[in-house]
């Protein structure tokens, strides 16, 4: 469980990036930390893991404030997956990527071992074990990043902009993928502003604007309300878009998913029948 | 070679065209794209997609001859631009017909000031003093950034910084702005804005444009023609709504807009709406609208 | 990352700032050279104070303060050198003259410190950038110049991303011996020059789009023109020199020794 209370964080340089900032994150609930760029998204998920201590205020992880333990005890409960795959990768093979982290935790070799075998197939990655991480592609790479985290197993998961640059079935997979560790009782936090992907997964939603918290709630709540949308620089997505254009006919307004549009639509229209 | 006979029918231009283009980097294995054969039309608004690694950001390299000079390697077949051939002119040369907008902001950028990034192109072509003031100001205030003008571009919002790179290619009057995924790094109400500006760019003043993207939801109400790769081969080419309704471009795994697959799943259920595919949420709000109305 | 932020300019505007950088420059060498020919410490100090009323009229108070204080261990080693090879050599014995001496060198350095701050605090790259160029400076020079100026805060920025991110697998960068130490950087460094490399190579492909190497007679957007307040500025700069060789020429300059004993 995570617990951020009333907390304030300045940066050395005098920017104030959040500003009392209070929220729960459950065990085994997946959220998605949504708004604009600068709204101090990746500032508030890096308290989660210790990078950051907050100027006023707390964090709390399991009951543990971040401020008295490492980042690196932190790190074994939190995964954190970095937005630029380029910004961790170093080794000279997948395979010594994957086990980096399990060393500096101390595993021992047998272990380490199995945990890599573990990472490599569940991310589809074992042809490239001994590849280098930079011959491999954006897409691939961003995967060496996924399975370096979750080798460890920790039981909360960060993702930071998970989806940048990918394409259409590179998202799918990762939607899957998330929904997967989800259901396995992981915490999944990811920071994102692709409103698109987040309509498709319909996790709970925390709306920041200015370093603060502006909307907490499920998806298709949050995000088919366009005033508070446009505030935090998003657009609905593009199935609320319809739904919210057609409200004068008396359709419902919190419609995200496009199964559940056309279940709607096609009843509607058998009804004129 | 085929050689075309010259119709009357052909009354409009084509500002980029290509035949059996194949491209192989230096040192690679096999080619990055092949026998590319596209003509995009001046005035045009074309939309490029396919999945990573298809292709697409080596073929806008084709256009302003980032391929073959700077990147070297082996290139085949034929390929002109605004009646350019690229393997026959320098990029600088070319860069005055092609504009190149890329997709990290922060890369493209050099200056300390946002009129000045805007005037390197200027300066680089060593145009008059008086010239350049007048294309920078004229292509910030089309960009609507001329407010900050003396700021510097690191202080901008990702958003107005990829203005910034539009505003900078755009002092150059090139006929055609190549933009690959430009607004990756943006959030959508940015990314939003951007598209806005560049098809006021299209509308108003008549440049070509070219864009690379994945988002196709946000897009594909713009485009005048699609054209879709996959393994670099060009896969489907041609009109939007066509494209787009058809099953290999889902099968390809090109993120179909939402308002368009909804569409078609209404069809597959015995809803039709009739019309072509609309391609963006108001489309798809009108049709149902209308069709409520007809049954009133 | 307080180094690089020093390395940040303030976009301020105020007489000093809108001077010509290149009078600028010109004041700075010639305090310089001022500096350079007096080794009492009576003008220096006359020198350094001096300094004072650029500064306050320029708003740079506390950023000239941090240099200063940036310097001070460098002045310090001045100082305790300056006074220590003539302890020696006086037998071991501090003498008034050499504390004298050695208090006239450190300020000699501050001095120097002191009016190149003002110059860097004062001008903006953009503008140092354009100065080079008219000077003719090769304009390849000048634009690495600039772009240097442009990306090393991006750098560091990116270099705290990469630290974070490792930091987060686990990496513990203060453990173990000085060796084990250095050896923690490695996972920092490596995506660094990577990402360098990738980031010079997009920015090479971004400047071939935007025509770099059209024409060799490369014009510019701004030109330096001098203004009044430059003439006015550089008068005072060649009175300063004027006034300090002919003093130093012309004039005997007692030592604080001496002023002290005439007093007393």
């Amino acid at each position: 469980m995570i617990e951020v209370e009333d907390v304030y964080f300045t940066y050395p340089s005098g920017v104030e990036a959040l500003k009392g900032v209070s929220l729960t994150i459950r065990d085994g609930e997946f959220v998605a930390i949504m708004g604009e760029n600068g709204a101090g998204k990746t500032t508030l998920v890096k308290h989660f893991n210790g990078l950051l201590k907050p100027t006023r205020g707390r964090v709390l992880v399991d009951g543990v404030e971040t401020t008295k333990v490492s980042v690196a005890t932190l790190a074994r409960k939190v995964g954190f997956v970095f937005q630029n795959p380029d910004h961790q990768l170093f080794c000279e093979t997948v395979e010594e990527e994957i086990a980096f982290a399990l060393k500096n935790f101390g595993f021992s070799p047998d272990v380490i071992e199995k945990r890599v075998e573990w990472a490599l197939n569940l991310l589809g990655l074992s042809q490239y074990r001994k590849t280098s991480p930079f011959m491999l592609s954006g897409g691939e790479r961003k995967r060496v990043a996924l399975a370096s985290v979750l080798a460890w197993d920790p039981k909360i998961l960060i993702l930071d902009e998970p989806t940048i640059g990918q394409d259409y079935q590179q998202k799918e997979k990762l939607r899957q993928f998330i929904l997967q560790m989800n259901a396995q009782e992981k915490t999944v936090v990811v920071v994102t502003h692709d409103v698109e992907f987040v309509a498709e997964c319909n996790p709970r939603v925390v709306l920041m604007r200015g370093g603060k918290i502006v909307a907490d709630g499920e998806a298709r709540k949050v995000l088919t309300n366009p005033e508070i949308v446009e505030q935090a620089s998003l657009v609905p997505p593009q199935i609320a878009q319809i739904f919210l254009n057609l409200s004068d006919l008396g359709f419902p307004r919190d419609v995200i998913d496009i199964y559940e549009a056309k279940e709607f639509l096609t009843k509607a229209f058998k009804g004129l029948r | 070679m085929r050689r075309k006979p010259l119709s009357a029918v052909e009354t409009r231009m084509a500002i980029i065209e290509t035949k059996n283009l194949t491209y192989t980097y230096p040192g690679a294995a096999w080619p990055a794209i092949k026998d590319v054969s596209i003509k995009i039309e001046k005035g045009e608004f074309a939309l490029i997609t396919g999945p990573s690694g298809c292709g697409k950001t080596t073929l806008c390299r084709c256009f302003n001859g980032l391929i073959p000079h700077f990147y070297q390697g082996e290139l085949k077949g034929e390929i002109t631009v605004a009646g350019l051939r690229v393997q026959e002119h320098p990029v600088y040369e070319l860069a005055t017909h092609v504009g190149m907008v890329f997709q990290n902001p922060e890369n493209q950028l050099f200056a300390l000031s946002v009129e000045k990034d805007v005037a390197f192109g200027l300066e680089n072509l060593g145009l008059p003093r008086e010239e350049i003031r007048k294309r920078v100001d004229w292509a910030l205030q089309l960009t609507g950034i001329y407010e900050l003008r003396e700021r510097a571009p690191t202080e901008l919002s990702g958003g107005q910084q990829q203005r910034v790179a539009i505003a900078s290619v755009l002092a150059m009057q090139p006929e055609v702005i190549v933009l690959d995924e430009p607004t990756s790094f943006l959030d959508p109400l940015g990314a939003k804005k951007i598209f806005e500006v560049i098809y006021e760019l299209n509308k108003k003043l008549g440049i070509t444009i070219v864009l690379v993207e994945h988002r196709l939801d946000l897009t594909a109400k713009y485009a005048d023609h699609i054209i879709i790769m996959d393994g670099g081969r060009v896969v489907l080419d041609g009109e939007p709504h066509a494209i787009l309704s058809s099953e290999e471009a889902r099968l390809i795994g090109v993120g179909i807009p939402k308002a368009t697959r909804l569409y078609q799943m209404l069809k597959a259920e015995g809803v039709k709406l009739g019309g072509k595919v609309p391609l963006s949420s108001e489309e798809m709000a009108e049709k149902i609208r209308e069709a409520f109305k007809r049954h009133d | 990352m307080s180094f690089f932020d020093g390395l940040r300019f303030r976009r301020v505007s105020s007489p000093i700032h809108n001077l010509d950088p290149r009078i600028k420059f010109i004041y700075a060498c010639v305090i310089f050279a001022v500096a350079i020919i007096f080794w009492q410490l009576l003008p220096l100090v006359v020198l350094f104070v001096m300094q004072i009323p650029f500064v306050l009229i320029a708003g740079v108070k506390r950023e000239w303060f941090r240099s200063m204080k940036g310097a001070a261990f460098l002045a310090s080693i001045i100082f305790f050198t300056n006074l220590l090879f003539p302890f020696i050599s006086a037998g071991y014995v501090i003498t008034f003259s050499s504390l004298e001496y050695a208090l006239a060198m450190t300020i000699r350095f501050l001095v120097l410190v002191g009016s190149f701050s003002i110059f860097f605090l004062t001008t903006s790259p953009d503008h140092l950038g354009l100065a080079l160029e008219q000077s003719r400076v090769p304009y390849e020079f000048c634009f690495a110049f600039t772009t240097a100026v442009r990306f090393v805060p991006v750098l560091a920025e990116e270099a705290q991303t990469i630290m974070d991110a490792q930091k987060a697998r686990g990496l513990e960068l203060e453990k173990g011996n000085f060796l084990r130490r250095v050896r923690n950087y490695i996972p920092i460094l490596i995506p660094l020059i990577v990402s360098a490399i990738r980031r010079s190579l997009e920015l090479a492909e971004a400047m071939e789009s935007r025509a770099w190497g059209a024409t060799k007679k490369r014009t510019n957007l701004y030109v330096l023109k001098l203004r009044r307040e430059d003439y006015l500025f550089a008068a005072i700069t060649v009175a300063i020199l004027a006034i300090a060789i002919f003093v130093r020429l012309c004039f005997y300059i007692p030592r604080l020794e001496e002023i002290l004993a005439g007093i007393v």
